[in-house]
């Protein structure tokens, strides 16, 4: 499919400025209120509307090709598999007992 | 396909679309830059998100140390700059827009702007390091952290932030020279409707610069809350 040239609205642009300005005040605002683990949650589904407004209308994804969001898509998924193995694997470490090199058990004095 | 009907005789020729002979139409080409684009983009992505990812763990981590530092970050220079940054990108989209419509005039006007404003950006960004060094919050060379049992912990967030608003602004300063290119090209009436990729190419990494600050400034600036 080829797409034509889509030329933006500047009614369109002003608005996803202003609403993007409107969530930079509210993000901050609310960081200023104790809500626990829901701050960092609050914090990051603002940030991802800011940027899914951004890479929407002004980096104009709505007017591209399937192939091009797939391609953004999969940035992401690749994105959550990078965060998600290192995370894991940090949340892990521990669960199962490993010698080191200072642990004087014959086990790991066998092994050397 | 719906292609756009242009009277015969009236059709832009290849020099003017700088249609390359691999391509069978400019609008093809166009898809083939974008998806191009937005290829390096994803190693951008993936390249600012082993930095987050590092965030994301040693705030895990260290969680009170994390949030202590955020007394130490200038909220309202943080706030500004994210303003600033997202009036440039709107600068920015006006001026691939001026571009497709063929206003050389508009589209120098928003690349200047568009410069300005990241000007500005790196300006406060400066002042903001400068008081960082004052403030002996530099890890690695100059780092007293006042409250004493966050100092090795807080550091690492110290690190995170210059390694990764460092990074930032590196990409800024590249931003700027591209621009500058564009303003060139455009005095030189290289752009008009039939031919603007490049200005919609860096407009599209402009516009990635700005998404990572979105998440820079709540996840560096914003972690503990204040009173």
């Amino acid at each position: 499919m080829t797409s034509h040239a889509h030329i933006p609205n500047v009614r369109t642009l002003v608005i996803v400025w202003l609403a993007l300005l409107c969530l930079t005040a509210l993000t901050t605002t609310v960081s200023y209120l104790e809500l626990g683990w829901l701050n960092i949650v609050v914090a990051l589904a603002i940030a991802v509307l800011k940027a899914s407004m951004v890479v929407w209308i002004f980096m104009a994804v709505r007017y591209t090709t399937s192939l091009t969001k797939l391609f953004v898509v999969a940035g992401l998924v690749w994105l959550g598999i990078m965060i998600l193995l290192t995370a894991s694997d940090y949340t892990s470490r521990d669960w199962t007992y490993q010698p080191q090199p200072w642990s004087h058990n014959a086990a790991a004095g066998a092994s050397r | 396909m719906a292609e756009t009907v242009i009277p015969v005789g009236q059709e832009p020729t290849a020099e003017e679309t700088h249609l390359r002979h691999h391509f069978a139409t400019p609008a093809q080409q166009m898809d083939a830059a974008t998806l191009g684009m937005w290829t390096f983009l994803i190693t951008e992505v993936l390249f600012f998100g082993g930095m987050f990812a590092a965030y994301a763990i040693y705030r895990g981590m260290y969680m009170d140390a994390f949030a202590s530092t955020s007394e130490f970050m200038n909220v309202v220079l943080g706030g500004t700059n994210t303003a600033v940054l997202i009036c440039s990108s709107l600068t920015m989209a006006l001026g691939v827009r001026a571009a497709q419509l063929s206003n050389r005039k508009q589209l120098q006007l928003f690349l200047v702007l568009t410069m300005i404003f990241g000007t500005i950006f790196l300006v406060i960004k400066g002042f903001e390091y400068h008081a960082k060094w004052v403030e002996h919050l530099v890890p690695g060379f100059n780092f007293h952290y006042p409250i004493p049992q966050f100092e090795r912990h807080a550091q690492i967030l110290f690190f995170l932030y210059f390694c990764m608003t460092g990074m930032h602004a590196l990409h800024m300063i590249v931003g700027l020279g591209l621009l500058s290119y564009l303003l060139i090209q455009a005095t030189r009436k290289v752009f008009s409707a039939t031919y603007y990729a490049p200005v919609e190419m860096i407009g599209l990494y402009w516009h990635f610069v700005d998404i990572v600050w979105i998440f820079l400034f709540p996840l560096l600036y914003l972690i503990g809350h204040r009173k």
